[in-house]
């Protein structure tokens, strides 16, 4: 069994230092965006209503918190008990990841003093696919800090917990609620009609949106591990990553087949080629997909910590680039709307990244999260 | 891990299938029909004469301030809709701009502002209701009590129509409601009563949509009687018929909207977006309502998974 330990030492490190001076300048323009409005800050208008904070901190940011669903996953439901060591870490990190994109979607929001409106029954819309996301975030986001308790307990009281039929009923949910939400994501968009281009707008979204959040989670999981083992001076855990790491091109291929079926289905894939920034991005978006699968589907790269790692890189870039097409760059409202993040806009999302790498350093140092030294055994 | 790779295979695909059984069902989707007593406005482009009378009429009804994109006193002033504008007359010029309601060497005039659509994106998307389709006349409103600022009616409106008081700490959409603080008074939208030549016509959509066809079987160049103000205000004027383009904006449009138009020059060019038939909120709400409906397949997907979740803890005891 692999008991997981706190890592120790000091939390005040030059990392930690430099992570905290972004989070307090962003707390500046944090400060700005409340005292005189969202436009005092950000250069999101009436053509692109939904800025960065949106696209980045809650869309790409949730994928790439898929994490701990995509290890529930493939732990609890399909059974593989030997990926254990790697949950708690994948977890933390999802809390984080979707504990902060609730707090950017508070910043994002003109009327935050009515953000319970929609736990209102008199005020919900069943038919809005943004309140069945606000419900489901919201509520994963309390499954995520219940999932994540024992390891409080743990820390606590110096014994392990029993996982017992309650909590067994949330990590169930902590499956089936990312399902929802994650694949409601591709959903949302299907509203903007005309005014998202062919290349990302097909009603099939949904669908592509959540093989994609599935695969950022492993890819999530690679990377987060490769960069705690040499931030931490912990040894890599290539051995499970690399068996890990073949889930990857198995659920890239189905996410290009459903892609470009869709696109051939609808006979959009030329405007691909049509050589625009729109057309351009999407090629790209694809590139950052093809590579990692031709690295991934080679058993000798995935053996070695440091192809892992790029093609973690890799998708990640990919499946970040495929959100910020569908939400900003594939998205063109009509003639003279146009949309750069401003300055400010841009500081307060780098402190909610910021803030999340300081939550897990603190945590990880004081909490029993990472599999103890020399004991990942694949 | 043979037997295990096939299993997460099957599994990827069964998470998949929680998505993907709504795809056959997307053409069945029940198309929304107008109301019966819906109200709106026709608007006809070759009877305005951009005298914009209507959007000071529009200011006066609704407390809005007054809004110049530029520091000069031009024509075209403000340019366009905004937090403080709701409704704007625009132009539209090709060439030496010396033909009404040509499109070459010619210009025309074009009215913006809320369409109040059969079947509106802004209310399919408001997850608080915050965006209400009236259920007798069908027209669409606002409630800041209800609103939280997400903006994402602004992305669901094919028309660019709700504006959000961006540079306010306690902002609203802002949007035409047709006049709806006017209409229990037995009055109409300032805009048509303000309008000199009947160019805004208020009215019943479904007898406005007959003045429209009317119209487009007049002879152009032949006078005809054109009523002002609304259908059935008594009121009319006697005008030379244009030429028509052959379509009535707004008919078809994303499901069809209450407000109408007509134009002699094609609608494209007075910046009016090409639009489906279908709505896009029928096509979000039939993919939701299908994966969704009384919550049935995901309380069945939960149980799946308590049991699965139940037994890998199993396993490991």
């Amino acid at each position: 069994m692999n008991e997981a330990k706190p890592v120790g030492g000091k939390v005040f490190t030059g990392p930690f230092l430099f992570f905290l001076v972004v989070t307090l300048i962003g707390i500046y323009f944090l400060a700005k965006r409340f005292m005189f409005g969202i436009g005092a800050v950000t250069n999101m208008n009436d053509g692109f209503p939904w800025g960065i904070w949106i696209t980045y901190d809650v869309v790409v940011g949730t994928a790439f918190a898929c994490g701990g669903y995509s290890m529930a996953l493939l732990v609890y439901a399909f059974n593989n008990g030997e990926y254990h060591p790697l949950v708690r870490p994948a977890l933390l990190a999802s809390m984080f990841g979707y504990t902060l994109a609730g707090v950017s979607v508070f910043i994002d929001i003109g009327r935050y003093w009515h953000i319970y409106n929609v736990f209102l029954p008199w005020f919900t819309n069943f038919n809005s696919i943004l309140l069945e996301v606000a419900l489901c975030i919201a509520a994963y986001i309390a499954v995520l800090w219940i999932e994540f308790s024992p390891t409080f307990l743990e820390a606590k009281a110096g014994t392990k917990s029993k996982v017992n039929k309650i909590l067994i009923f949330f990590i169930a949910l902590g499956i089936l609620l990312p399902t929802m939400h994650q694949s409601s994501l591709g959903s949302l968009m299907i509203l903007a009609g005309h005014k998202l281009s062919p290349l990302w707008w097909t009603p099939v979204l949904p669908l592509i949106f959540l093989i994609s959040a599935i695969t950022m989670g492993y890819t999530v999981v690679i990377f987060e591990s490769t960069l705690s083992a040499v931030g931490f001076k912990r040894p890599l855990e290539t051995d499970i990553l690399a068996k890990l790491s073949l889930v990857i091109p198995i659920l890239l291929v189905i996410f290009l087949i459903v892609r470009f079926a869709d696109l051939l289905m609808r006979g959009q894939l030329g405007l691909a080629f049509s050589g625009d920034l729109q057309g351009n991005m999407f090629l790209l978006e694809n590139i950052l997909h093809i590579v990692p699968l031709v690295i991934l589907a080679s058993a000798t790269n995935r053996k070695s910590a440091k192809m892992l790692f790029l093609a973690a890189c890799c998708l990640m870039s990919g499946g970040l680039l495929f959100r910020f097409n569908t939400y900003l760059i594939g998205f063109n409202p009509g003639e003279g709307w146009h949309y750069f993040p401003a300055i400010g806009e841009q500081f307060i999302t780098y402190t909610i990244i910021s803030a999340e790498i300081l939550l897990y350093m603190i945590f990880v140092k004081k909490l029993p999260v990472l599999p103890s030294h020399g004991q990942v055994k694949a | 891990m043979k037997i295990k790779r096939r299993d997460f295979l099957k599994g990827a695909a069964g998470c998949g299938v929680l998505a993907a059984v709504g795809q056959p069902t997307f053409a069945e989707a029940k198309k929304k029909e107008r109301l019966p007593g819906a109200l709106g406005f026709l608007y006809d482009s070759t009877l305005c004469i951009g005298c914009q009378a209507c959007m000071v009429g529009c200011k006066k009804a609704n407390d809005m301030p007054v809004e110049s994109s530029d520091l000069l006193p031009i024509w075209e002033n403000p340019r366009d809709l905004s937090a403080k504008t709701l409704n704007v007359i625009k132009k539209y010029e090709n060439g030496t701009g010396e033909e009404k309601d040509h499109e070459t060497d010619g210009f025309a005039y074009v009215k913006r502002q809320c369409m109040h659509c059969v079947d509106p994106g802004c209310v399919s998307a408001c997850p608080v209701s915050a965006m209400r389709k009236n259920p007798d006349n069908g027209v669409v409103t606002y409630n800041k009590d209800a609103c939280i600022g997400c903006r994402y009616c602004q992305v669901a409106c094919p028309f660019n129509i709700p504006k959000f008081q961006w540079d306010s700490a306690f902002p609203e959409i802002v949007k035409c409601q047709l006049c709806s603080h006017l209409l229990p008074k037995g009055e109409i939208a300032a805009c048509c009563s303000s309008c000199p030549t009947g160019a805004s016509l208020f009215g019943p959509t479904n007898e406005l949509m007959a003045e429209a066809k009317r119209r487009q079987q007049m002879e152009p160049g032949k006078y005809y009687n054109f009523p002002v103000s609304s259908i059935d205000s008594g009121k009319t004027f006697s005008q030379k018929a244009s030429r028509y383009v052959p379509q009535i904006y707004g008919e078809n449009e994303v499901g069809g909207t209450q407000v109408l138009l007509l134009s002699g020059v094609p609608f494209d060019k007075l910046g009016l977006p090409e639009l489906r038939e279908k709505s896009y909120a029928s096509t979000a709400e039939s993919i939701q309502h299908t994966l969704y409906k009384g919550m049935i397949a995901p309380i069945v997907v939960l149980a799946g998974l308590f049991y699965f979740v139940n037994r890998s803890q199993n396993d490991k005891d």
